[in-house]
């Protein structure tokens, strides 16, 4: 019982953690690109306003319109935040430091990741609002849309590895020498970098926020802490499917030439490294690129990812069998 | 009671839910007056299909100031407070044909000098205008940057103007007969002529040199973006003679491929002393519309270097009489204003103020396209659409 309690401890404080170094960088990498000086700055150079942006939330009026489905529309933060934190569970941070080493670890990540769609959803229907309604409809088409390309990029990683399990699949490229993204995989990276991209909701994929149009999509009418959820949990998700691509690509816990007896201690340091420069090339695209159009997203999907990614399979499947 | 079970009905059953069709009501989105891409209080009763856009509808008159009304119980010299909050993007602009025709009612011939400095600043505010489009437009279609580079270069023309006028946005700064004596040079005595600030040929040199790069790096950054290339080409194409007949002016105009700029064409200001071009679109889509005002702005700052170049030397004012009455008369006079053609049509009885003042704004002419060119367009368009028709509401209800 107490071990169930230090791990779940542990996979919130590093999950939420993670997603506040996000917004950090997020914001940073926005005013630095921005010229503004505001968050490089203000406070300890800008590194404690999140303290200041979570006060601000926890203080506000929750308001809850009363056309709304009240259990629905106050219970879907709490499925997005949810289904992100679940998924850090299998990410390994060294061969010991798991919070749970599945059999089917890359199975149960992208089945749980999914689960967030159910609240994105849900957060749109019961908010009473048509722009919500929209930006939950958007949400789900996308979801939907970008989950396959996520996993077939993964089925040619699991091909390589011949197992499922996360902290097997750091150990078979330790042993392979090179990383997946060095040894065959450069295509399945992209596509699940693009993928992760439209599943976070982040730009260019951003349609189910769009403020330009949907004013601020499915969470319009969310305000004081479950804005907060809605907003930490999508740093949160951020960070994740990071942490999965770096561990599934890049080669997890482990860099070349490091001694291998030593990665309890340097494992952690180095997931998290590989983590944050995946996640500052995400902050560089967010601020500078506009928005794709729905159809256009749903065109990426279906016409290019998901034949990209059959061919991948086929071609990764193909080079393991006859080598 | 109908058996469903039973082999005889099967048929029939099945053939009915064949011929069920699934009937979709429209669904009726307001977009608006509080929006965040309607630039202000424009409100669009739409209808939407999923994400295409039916039927539009706008609807107007939440900013109605009436400033036609208000005009009728001015005098002359007080109108061009009221107007200069017309198009507030482009301040200075607005007063421009207003002055203009109160002078040729009173058949005033304005100096030289005056006239350069109304152009220089006429030109400088189109190319704040501009900015703001562009930073503004970026927006819409989702990319969050450029508004912070566009305001940071507009600030340096915003700037300019207020050295000489005082005024950023609203600068007041015209008199019947020329210009007011500029703010900040010097202490205010009858007997000094002031004139433009110390620097001010320099700063503007510097300033309209950083225009061109930054039209230059929008070029670039934005026009180069693949993701806004295909947000944008193709997209709300508006033919040459769709937008003639709805009484299109501008920017917009030109990028229909219609040669079409009063500068040119009305003799309102000595714009036929400089060489510039007129950037002309193609296919009249969002990207040419974008396009077409990027090069505007360049061409803007060149005629303001020729301008400053070739700066007459003279006075400020023309001789005016202390009460100013306009003779009874009527006149309209139109002009290039960064959005379109604007126009005031002036009749006076001979009175201190205008006995009815009418005016013609860019922005009003402008979105009436809209419901014609959204019929069948999917939502994110409709923003990308309406972005591009670069209105103003007070331009709009006045």
């Amino acid at each position: 019982m107490t071990e169930v309690l230090i791990k779940v401890g542990f996979l919130a404080a590093v999950a939420l953690n993670g997603a506040i170094i996000f917004t950090i960088m997020d914001v940073k990498g926005a005013s630095w690109m921005q010229r503004r000086p505001g968050p490089l700055h203000v406070g300890l150079r800008g590194f404690i306003f999140p303290l200041a942006e979570i006060l601000k939330f926890v203080q506000k009026e929750d308001i809850i319109p009363t056309e709304v489905d009240r259990p629905v529309f106050k219970w879907a933060p709490a499925y997005v935040m949810v289904s992100c934190v679940a998924l850090f569970a299998v990410v390994p941070m060294s061969p010991t430091l798991v919070v749970a080493d599945l059999e089917l670890g890359v199975f149960f990540a992208l089945a749980i990741s999914s689960l967030g769609t159910i609240g994105v959803l849900t957060a749109g229907w019961s908010s009473a609002n048509k722009y919500s309604l929209m930006g939950g409809l958007r949400a789900a088409g996308q979801l939907i849309a970008y989950e396959l390309p996520l996993i077939l990029a993964v089925v040619g990683v699991v091909i390589q590895a011949e197992t499922m399990s996360l902290v097997g699949i750091v150990e078979k490229q330790i042993e392979w020498g090179v990383p997946f993204v060095v040894g065959g995989q450069i295509i399945g990276f992209l596509i699940f970098m693009v993928a992760a991209t439209a599943e976070m909701m982040r730009v260019p994929f951003d349609m189910p926020i769009g403020e330009s149009e949907l004013t601020m999509g499915f969470m319009t009418e969310y305000s004081g802490i479950r804005f907060l959820i809605f907003y930490i949990s999508e740093y949160m998700n951020m960070f994740i499917l990071c942490a999965i691509a770096s561990t599934l690509f890049l080669g997890g816990y482990h860099v070349p030439l490091l001694p291998t007896e030593w990665v309890n201690f340097y494992g952690p340091v180095v997931l998290l490294t590989k983590t944050a420069i995946l996640g500052f090339i995400l902050v560089a695209i967010r601020w500078s690129q506009p928005r794709f159009r729905e159809d256009q997203l749903q065109n990426l999907a279906w016409k290019i990812l998901i034949p990209a990614s059959l061919v991948n399979i086929l071609v990764t499947a193909v080079m393991k069998v006859g080598f | 009671m109908v058996n469903a079970l039973d082999p005889q009905n099967i048929n029939s059953f099945s053939e009915a839910s064949v011929s069920v069709e699934i009937e979709t009501e429209d669904m009726t989105l307001n977009i608006g007056p509080q929006h965040p891409s309607t630039h202000g209080v424009l409100r669009l009763v739409a209808k939407v299909d999923g994400e295409k856009v039916h039927d539009v509808k706008p609807v107007l008159g939440y900013m109605h100031r009436g400033y036609e009304k208000l005009a009728e119980v001015r005098t002359y010299p007080q109108i061009t407070t009221l107007v200069n909050r017309i198009d507030w993007v482009a301040g200075f602009s607005n007063e421009i044909p207003f002055i203009t025709g109160a002078e040729r009612l009173m058949e005033i011939e304005v100096p030289e000098r005056a006239k350069h400095i109304r152009l220089i600043l006429t030109e400088m505010a189109r190319i704040s205008s501009h900015f703001v489009f562009n930073g503004a437009y970026a927006l819409e279609v989702g990319a969050l940057t450029p508004i912070f580079y566009a305001m940071e270069d507009r600030e340096r023309v915003l700037d300019l103007i207020e050295s000489v006028t005082g005024g950023r946005f609203h600068p007041n700064f015209n008199r019947i007969g020329g210009v007011k004596p500029a703010a900040g040079a010097g202490p205010t005595t009858k007997k000094d002529i002031q004139d433009l600030p110390a620097g001010f040929y320099r700063d503007t040199k510097v300033a309209m040199q950083k225009v061109i790069e930054a039209a230059d790096q929008f070029q670039n950054l934005i026009g180069g973006n693949e993701v806004f290339k295909k947000r944008t080409k193709n997209v709300g194409v508006l033919t040459a003679e769709t937008a003639e007949a709805f009484g299109v002016s501008g920017p917009i105009l030109r990028a229909s491929g219609v040669k079409s700029d009063l500068r040119t064409q009305t003799d309102y200001l000595p714009y036929d002393q400089f060489e510039y071009d007129i950037p002309v679109g193609e296919n009249g889509d969002c990207y040419d519309r974008w396009d077409v005002r990027v090069k505007e702005m360049v061409e803007s700052a060149k005629i303001v270097l020729q301008a400053i170049d070739s700066m007459p030397s003279g006075p400020l004012q023309a001789k005016v009489p202390k009460v100013i009455k306009v003779p009874k008369g009527r006149t309209y006079v139109r002009a290039e204003n960064p959005k379109g053609e604007m126009g005031y049509y002036i009749v006076s009885d001979g009175g201190l103020g205008p006995y009815r003042l009418k005016v013609r704004t860019a922005s009003f002419s402008n979105i009436s396209i809209l419901p014609n060119m959204l019929e069948g367009a999917l939502l994110p368009d409709l923003i990308a659409i309406m972005g591009s028709l670069d209105f103003v509401l007070g331009d709009v209800d006045r």
